[in-house]
């Protein structure tokens, strides 16, 4: 497919050999997190079953800020540090949460779940933040753990909130309105002097999507993988 | 434009009950008797319902939701949908049962009176849009006042300030292979008539909803009461209408977006309102035996005209559009551009009969 003439969607199964394709890369740099891992939907009888019939889930996330240094601090690590090097501060890591818990500031985890729409063609991401007794976060509570940076970007168009059932689920969850997506994916690609193949574009897809959103809650994806 | 009056004045009539737990005065408030929109949503009758209730309930603060023998109802589902959806035999008056109190908020999402209704719609019209225009920026640059017109006229059935203003979205319309047929037929010349300029898509946005009964069952008052949303299935999906020499049908539609339950169809005689589709539909799944024909012929002397045996496993009872059971031969663009909702989604209600 050429690029230059692609609308910045996916089909179903694209979806799905992108997700694999970035759950590959995030392993093997991310190593500050765990892992995304797959998850089959609940089968719906009879309805017409779509290739992905999955997405990616990636749970338990610590997004308490104490305070901004720490931070900054966090987000600098998993920036530039080399393998070996996110390998050990990686227990700093670790090691400030515990700290965190000491000085009595309650934890909260945030839940990401990646899920393909049929309508906008693009992935979605759907979200939900609860304590860790398991209390779950409203909105205005979770919004005040975000980065300072993610109230620019949810002031946007393309990046607003809304609470909606997880379309697997059934359940409330928040997510992230995909209706701008395809376009600034497509001016994302487009961009690219080297313009690349569909088959490239694939491989990246869900990585260039996920660098974008991911900001929203301070999850910065490592430099190294990206390139 | 018959058929969109007919769905903007369909109500279900309700009587809503008050829930036992919020109950402080002897004797208890007698139900309410409304009659809902079936485009509509439930917290929107909250202004109706409150005043027969309000005198009753304990302290606190009120958040109005809605079961119906114990399923929560999620209130974004349009009120009709709901009811053909759970009310297979239908029930009238539907009794309802009202909640001020104790919301279950891991099942449904919160519902902040209006407005969450209004933004609801408004993301489901967005996705609509998209599915047909390729885009929604028509849908998020509606002026503050148009978005509010329209909402307004949704809220109080109002067809015609709703066409004014969901004209301006530019939301284009299927070619309607039924009218485009009668005009053939009475020997008339097709006449370019002055339609606006609207770009034809063959994109209709569609929500289905099945309903798994596992129980046989002949008549549907027999139907097991749903008692958890596992059993209901739905899903968005656009449907696109494929021009061929014959008419895109219902049933055509259904084979799209149920593939499973025709898988083996051909091998039997449907007999659909009298209609023979036997010929009508192509078959991908030539691998069942004869012994099977034999069976599946057996099984579909069945009593309902409109159930019939599709696939050896499970079959399609009932298929319920704006309270209608619409015959399978239909043009769907007649469908689609009847039968929507003001949200432009075109919602299909199907029980399906699982063999155990």
């Amino acid at each position: 497919m050429d690029v230059l003439h692609w609308d910045g969607t996916l089909s179903a199964k694209d979806f799905r050999i992108g997700a694999f394709a970035f759950a590959q890369k995030w392993e093997s740099c991310n190593l500050a997190f765990p892992p995304w891992s797959w998850l089959p939907c609940p089968k719906h009888p009879w309805l017409a079953p779509p290739e992905e019939e999955g997405y990616l889930s990636l749970e338990k996330i610590c997004i308490s800020r104490p305070n901004e240094e720490e931070d900054i601090d966090q987000i600098s690590q998993i920036d530039t540090g080399e393998e070996e090097t996110c390998c050990s501060r990686n227990e700093d890591v670790l090691d400030d949460a515990t700290l965190v818990q000491s000085n009595h500031h309650e934890l909260h985890y945030c839940d990401f779940h990646i899920v393909y729409s049929s309508t906008f063609r693009v992935p979605v991401l759907y979200f939900r933040a609860y304590c860790s007794d398991g209390r779950p976060l409203p909105l205005d509570e979770i919004e005040k753990e975000l980065p300072a940076c993610a109230s620019k970007e949810l002031s946007k168009k393309w990046t607003f909130i809304t609470q909606e059932e997880h379309p697997c689920l059934k359940r409330p969850w928040y997510k992230l309105h995909p209706c701008g997506t395809a376009e600034w994916m497509k001016l994302l690609f487009l961009s690219d002097t080297a313009n690349p193949k569909f088959e490239v574009v694939l491989e990246l897809y869900l990585l260039s999507w996920f660098s974008v959103v991911g900001q929203v809650f301070g999850l910065r994806i490592s430099l190294k993988i990206s390139n | 434009m018959e058929a969109p009056k007919f769905v903007w004045e369909g109500a279900i009539p309700l009587q809503i009950h008050l829930h036992e737990s919020q109950v402080t005065t002897l004797p208890p408030p007698p139900p309410a008797l409304i009659l809902a929109p079936r485009i509509g949503y439930l917290p929107l009758l909250a202004p109706l319902i409150k005043p027969y209730f309000s005198s009753t309930l304990p302290p606190g603060v009120d958040t109005i939701w809605f079961d119906y023998n114990g399923l929560p109802l999620k209130w974004y589902i349009p009120t009709g949908v709901l009811f053909d959806l759970l009310c297979p035999e239908p029930e009238r008056p539907w009794n309802i049962t009202v909640h001020f109190r104790g919301y279950p908020g891991s099942v449904l999402i919160p519902c902040e009176g209006e407005d969450s209704v209004k933004w609801s719609f408004i993301n489901s019209l967005k996705e609509a849009a998209y599915i047909m225009n390729g885009n929604c920026k028509n849908v998020m640059n509606m002026s503050q006042s148009d978005q509010l017109e329209l909402w307004h006229s949704v809220m109080n059935g109002n067809l015609e300030a709703y066409q004014r203003v969901s004209s301006k979205l530019k939301l284009a319309t299927v070619d309607d292979e039924y009218a485009s047929l009668c005009l053939q037929k009475s020997q008339q010349s097709v006449i370019e008539t002055d339609l606006p300029a609207q770009a034809k898509t063959g994109r209709v946005p569609v929500r289905l909803y099945v309903l798994s009964v596992s129980k046989d069952f002949d008549d549907l008052d027999e139907i097991p009461r749903v008692d958890s949303w596992e059993k209901i299935s739905y899903i968005n999906r656009p449907v696109e209408i494929r021009k061929e020499d014959k008419c895109f049908t219902l049933h055509d539609a259904l084979k799209i977006l149920l593939p499973e339950l025709f898988l083996d169809e051909s091998l039997m005689n449907v007999k659909l309102g009298g209609v023979d589709l036997e010929d009508a539909v192509r078959n991908s799944n030539e691998d069942v035996t004869s012994d099977k024909v034999v069976e599946d012929q057996g099984q579909n002397a069945c009593k309902r005209p409109e159930a019939c045996r599709i696939s050896s496993s499970a079959e399609i009872k009932l298929i319920r559009i704006q309270g209608i059971e619409p015959k399978l031969e239909i043009p769907f663009s007649w469908v689609a551009n009847n039968l929507l909702n003001p949200d432009y989604f075109l919602h299909v209600c199907v029980c399906v009969k699982v063999a155990q």
